[in-house]
């Protein structure tokens, strides 16, 4: 079965304040599909006038959001849960279009995915209780958590209304108000999503403005009016965003980059069974999103006695990945999400080979032809190499794995720990020790244990060292966008004493 | 002989970029959706401390990049270039429709020598 283009309009404006807004200059620039290059509509190229409007909003509507009952938010929450789901497949399909990953993800990861993550802050801020604390007979510690009030949410291409649906619905569901910006590559969902919902919420609790990073983004990470920003994407705009945050003394989460290892342990290869399969398709996990993931298994480690046999099962495994048109639904691989990242990757490939990097398979742009012959494909790509080669310590950010062989235990977590990064790690084996000792010894967020590429809400994710902090898709994120208000109530009708 | 140069194409474009924004520097990004592009800001926009290396100057703008990553980029000589795109980051060419983008080669034998005598 094979979907299509879906129809837009010609452009789409900023939603603030509960209505779409033309930006105040009037200016828009062209969003492009990757799939084909074709434009896809025009989106708003914001200014800090605009940003300014989104913000001004936010905070008029805070107080107000702000004393919502945990109810009414939940249901509001289940509400665009419902939306979403009742959508799916439109929302899918406009997400194959504007990112260029196959519409088999769309439809059974991203958009299922975010169904679930608003309804799981639905539940957690109904079951939520505080705290309260006797210290004496006579006094009372209440903790009491209050929203931040107004907080800037900066999001990615690589997921676009996954993102959003793990940055929205923590901050909303603890009566926040948001201004979001979507990434300039990939603002159809954010949009579609406003169609949709814009009644569902107050004017101003949720604003979404579009733009470029040094127009859009840095204003709103720079206001002094917000509280609080959270964001995913790349160390240099995360430390600078950080920076604008300290003139502010507000809080921040961020999320960046990685560059995980996935370990296979010779215990895999014991028998030919279920288990040696899906481990097989947890090393070709790389290609999953076209590899454009902060998790992506993009540095598989094998252990020596098993090294031959696995990789040749993994080799004919990448082969086997049908790339191909990204509307129809056996198509594993589609394009990348830009021409940014198809020259980017192709670079790699360059100083991978230079530093002497074997191609194991793929290697190369991949070209479809007919209508997608613009689009951007790269190969699925196993390198073999070396963990101080260029390749294995940088993100490509594309269906591209890096393959080294290791001896031991203590091999193995020296060059998996051997990164500056720490957000995901995968560990496969079947020995009952290593299933726990080595998880507990991989310096990162997120380790995968007989599996991997699963977000379950629930789960908390979040990096160790270069990756960032802060833990998304869990209630633990609900505490980064509120503050502890402490009530300590003496009941006790004696004086002190002291004056 | 240096670690870093710049294609003429670049250099045009930082110089129209100087016009409107003064003083300059390069930082070489980390990881994730948009990393590893050299991202161009006004000076004095990011804090660099002895923790960001000099890599060298291009058009008059000096390079830096965080140490742990140089740790790995050390051997290779790299070239700053700019291409029409669209990287998400707040670098200062994205409005002009451009990215600025890096090109990697090995240093050869005699090269590292020179720089490792240099350093």
């Amino acid at each position: 079965m094979s979907y299509s283009k879906p129809k837009f309009k010609e452009k789409y404006d900023n939603f603030i304040n509960g209505k779409f807004v033309a930006p105040l200059e009037g200016a828009y620039f062209d969003n492009t599909s990757p799939i084909d290059n074709t434009l896809i509509a025009k989106y708003p190229r914001s200014q800090k006038e605009d940003v300014e409007l989104a913000v001004n909003a936010a905070n008029a509507a805070k107080e107000a959001w702000g004393n919502t009952s945990a109810t009414h938010r939940a249901t509001l929450l289940n509400k665009v849960a419902d939306i979403i789901e009742a959508n799916l497949e439109e929302f899918a399909l406009v997400e194959t279009c504007d990112n260029g990953k196959p519409i088999r993800e769309t439809l059974n990861a991203d958009i299922p995915l975010c169904v679930d993550h608003w309804r799981y802050f639905a539940a957690c801020i109904r079951a939520e209780e505080g705290s309260a604390t006797e210290l004496d007979e006579h006094t009372l510690s209440m903790n009491i958590k209050e929203p931040l009030g107004v907080v800037g949410q900066i999001i990615p291409w690589n997921f676009p209304l996954l993102m959003l649906s793990w940055k929205l619905p923590p901050a909303l569901a603890t009566g926040n108000c948001v201004i979001l910006k979507p990434a300039e590559q990939t603002p159809s969902t954010a949009t579609l999503l406003m169609e949709k919902i814009a009644a569902v919420f107050p004017p101003g609790v949720i604003n979404v403005i579009h733009g470029f990073g040094p127009e859009a983004g840095k204003p709103l990470a720079s206001s002094s009016k917000i509280d609080k920003v959270a964001f995913t994407g790349e160390t240099t705009t995360g430390q600078l965003i950080m920076q604008y945050a300290s003139k502010n003394l507000n809080p921040v989460t961020m999320e960046l980059g990685g560059k995980s290892p996935n370990i296979f342990f010779n215990s895999v290869m014991d028998e030919d069974d279920a288990f040696l399969d899906k481990a097989v398709e947890g090393a070709v996990m790389f290609a999953f999103n076209a590899g454009e993931v902060c998790t992506c298994p993009s540095r598989i480690l094998v252990q020596e006695d098993i090294y031959d046999k696995f990789m040749e099962r993994v080799i004919a495994r990448t082969k086997a990945i049908v790339q191909d048109n990204p509307y129809d639904v056996n198509t594993m691989l589609g394009a990348q999400a830009s021409n940014d990242q198809y020259e980017k990757i192709q670079s790699y490939f360059k100083i991978g080979k230079e530093e002497g990097a074997k191609v194991l398979a793929g290697g190369a742009a991949a070209k479809l032809t007919g209508e997608f012959a613009n689009g951007f494909y790269i190969e699925p790509t196993l390198l073999e190499g070396h963990n101080k080669m260029r390749v294995f310590q940088e993100e490509i950010f594309g269906p591209v794995a890096c393959v080294t062989k290791f001896k031991d235990e203590a091999e193995a977590l020296e060059i998996a720990n051997d990164t500056l990064y720490g957000l995901g790690a995968g560990v496969w084996t079947r020995d009952a020790h290593q299933l726990y000792q080595i998880p507990r010894a991989i310096k990162a967020g997120r380790v995968w244990v007989n599996c991997y590429h699963t977000y379950p809400a629930h789960a908390p994710f979040g990096g160790y060292k270069k990756s960032g902090f802060g833990r998304e898709n869990h209630l633990m994120m609900m505490n980064h966008y509120r503050q502890t208000k402490n009530m300590l109530i003496s009941y006790d009708k004696n004086k002190q004493g002291f004056f | 002989m240096e670690r870093i140069k710049i294609t003429a194409e670049a250099e045009k474009i930082i110089q129209q970029l100087k016009a409107k924004h003064g003083e300059l520097i390069f930082h070489q990004s980390g990881g994730c959706c948009d990393g590893s592009a050299p991202m161009l800001f006004e000076k004095g926009e990011m804090y660099l401390d002895e923790s960001d290396i000099l890599l060298g100057a291009v058009a008059g703008v000096n390079f830096y990049m965080n140490q742990d990553q140089f740790e790995y980029w050390k051997h290779t000589h790299l070239t700053v270039d700019v291409t029409q795109g669209r990287g998400a980051s707040f670098s200062l060419e994205i409005p002009l429709g451009l990215r600025f983008l890096i090109h990697s080669r090995l240093l050869t034998e005699e090269e590292l020598a020179f720089l490792a005598k240099k350093d």
